[in-house]
């Protein structure tokens, strides 16, 4: 009980918020939440168990809503196949074009991450290809909002236990050993390169996910997938919520998202905020809230009946 | 015969904005993301003792130079200090920093495209059969001076050296008794300096935006990555590589392809020779 209690309550929290949302508004506003916490995610499951440093969640959020936008748009794909398609190919073609520094170490796929969503939007505005400017319109939509909500929510479930899982298993231990001492890894005889490759393509999976799955919730895809509101604020969220725990930057989008709509009314000062936020629980709280509940909670006494 | 002219300005361009953060690297091992946030911070600043307060320009500039530098010491002090050494987090936190400094300028209304400083000297010389404006000129006299300059402050004088020493061996400078965070305020001042001394000199040329700051900390990246990060001559040659590169492609294919010539330079750089053009000492350190 006393560990299963914690994993219960979150489980019902995700099942239960949903039932309890008013509008058609707030239900968007769930559906964008789980948006920015899947990236939130990826981006946890990158830093903190692999060790890349990853600016570009709109990499992933771009590639993927492109892909299942224009397979919709040209080949009139049902929505079922785009995001599949947009899930797997998008990772491979975001692996790929981060292939060339994923050998080195320190800052590069940082820098490299950052850059690559300016230039793809740039290339798409100069050249026009895929709508250009204005985007494509009219992409087909889900069925009812309730199939949108649960397909998101249930993928995010799956996600965070099964990412637990991985990070725990044999491989999930390499990943963990190449972010404290890669050099100690590869005297192991492990090819590093190898597995960074596969942990990208399943971060970039779960954001190219999120990319496809927003495109269709709109009905639309455009220049905005590659703005930089999908890597900043995702990175926001997981350092709120606790870098390290995965379900940290649910929690974390869960105080963030919300926090940005109240605050809309300020316009472009939301990202200051964001940043500032970000920068203070940097320097002084830097374990975030998630670590900091769980410590409390192991801190309770519990009795086993023997 | 154009090719040339421009592509040296380019160059001259480039330069400016990269020695700046080649220098924070080199020294600090510290990525400035705010890089760019610096360099278009400072063009505002200057815009504003200009036209607000309505300073002599010479005044306003290094007014708005002061400004920069001490917050980027400020940056370091304040914040930096506190996340040494955990790389995840000051890569992300100096990219905070820009950002605040950035969406802070949009909000408070400098968006659009009516914000201009003006130019050094107006009019033109003609180079063979090209005509040039005297502000390109004096961006590439400024450009060489910052290099000498910079060269001579790292040889010559205490704090350079002590800057180098740090940058070689940061143990053993320490045991000599030279400070590490000091001289690491100090070179993120100098760098954030540099950032605004390019900014003043190469936004006259257009007008200040926001946007262009993303575009300043691209172009800096890139020339420090295929010169090598934090080795200045290397950023020097980088900077002429990549300007007459991205000259070539104006003429031949368009404006629009510059930014995916730096781009492209950074991935056939990391593909090819990962410790760029002349950052020889510091391979073992980055292929793992």
């Amino acid at each position: 009980m006393y560990l299963i209690a914690p994993r219960l309550f979150l489980i019902l929290a995700m099942v239960v918020i949903p039932l309890v949302m008013p509008s058609i508004y707030h239900k968007r506003l769930i559906c964008l939440l789980f948006i920015y916490a899947l990236l939130a995610i990826s981006f946890d499951f990158l830093t903190n168990y692999v060790g890349l440093v990853c600016l570009g969640g709109a990499l992933f959020m771009g590639v993927g809503g492109y892909i299942a936008g224009s397979l919709n748009a040209m080949l009139g794909l049902p929505a079922v196949l785009t995001i599949i398609v947009a899930t797997l190919g998008g990772a491979a073609i975001c692996t790929i074009l981060l292939l060339p520094c994923l050998p080195l170490r320190g800052i590069y796929f940082a820098i490299v991450t950052l850059v690559y969503p300016l230039l793809l939007g740039r290339i798409i505005e100069a050249t026009r290809i895929l709508g250009g400017t204005d985007g494509m319109p009219g992409l087909s939509t889900y069925p009812s909002p309730w199939v949108d909500l649960y397909l998101v929510i249930g993928v995010t479930a799956f996600l965070l236990f099964g990412l637990r899982r991985l990070v725990n298993e044999d491989i999930g231990l390499v990943f963990r050993g190449i972010k404290d001492n890669d050099q100690t890894v590869t005297a192991c005889g492990v090819n590093i390169t190898a597995y960074r490759t596969r942990a990208v393509y399943i971060a970039s999976a779960i954001g190219c996910f999120a990319g496809a799955y927003l495109c269709h919730l709109y009905g639309w895809v455009g220049l905005s997938f590659f703005a930089l509101d999908f890597s900043i604020i995702p990175i926001a969220a997981a350092i709120v919520g606790g870098m390290g725990t995965l379900v940290g930057p649910l929690l974390g989008s869960a105080i963030i998202v919300p926090l940005s709509e109240i605050l809309r009314a300020f316009g472009g000062l939301r990202i200051v905020f964001y940043a500032l936020i970000l920068i203070l629980f940097i320097a002084f709280r830097p374990e975030g809230l998630m670590n900091y509940f769980q410590r409390k909670y192991a801190q309770f006494e519990h009795w086993i009946e023997v | 015969m154009d090719v040339l002219v421009y592509g040296l300005v380019n160059s001259a361009i480039l330069a400016l904005m990269a020695v700046g953060f080649t220098l924070v690297y080199g020294i600090s091992r510290l990525a400035n993301f705010a890089h760019g946030a610096l360099y278009v911070l400072t063009g505002f600043v200057t815009w504003i003792f200009l036209r607000t307060l309505g300073l002599n320009y010479a005044l306003a500039i290094l007014a708005a130079l002061f400004i920069t530098a001490m917050i980027g010491a400020l940056i370091y002090h304040a914040f930096l200090v506190r996340v040494r050494s955990l790389e995840a987090s000051e890569i992300i936190g100096s990219f905070a920093v820009g950002l605040v400094i950035m969406e802070a300028l949009r909000w408070r209304g400098f968006i659009g495209h009516g914000f201009a400083i003006p130019k050094f000297v107006k009019g033109t010389l003609s180079i063979g059969w090209v005509m040039v404006d005297l502000q390109r000129i004096i961006i590439i006299g400024i450009g060489l001076l910052i290099v000498i300059c910079l060269w001579l402050f790292t040889h010559y004088t205490k704090i350079g050296l002590a800057l180098r020493a740090i940058a070689q061996d940061e143990q053993a400078a320490m045991m000599l008794g030279m400070d590490s965070d000091r001289m690491a305020t100090i070179s993120l001042a100098v760098g954030s300096a540099l950032a605004g001394v390019a900014a003043v000199v190469i936004l006259p040329l257009g007008n200040l935006t926001v946007e262009s700051g993303y575009q300043v900390l691209i172009y800096a990246v890139a020339v420090c990555i295929v010169g090598g990060l934090g080795s200045w001559p290397g950023a020097v040659v980088a900077a002429f590589l990549l300007g007459y590169a991205q000259i070539l492609t104006d003429k031949f294919g368009g404006s629009h392809y510059q930014a995916v010539v730096a781009m492209a330079a950074i991935i056939i750089t990391l593909i090819l020779r990962p410790s760029g053009l002349f950052g020889k000492q510091k391979e073992l350190e980055e292929r793992v």
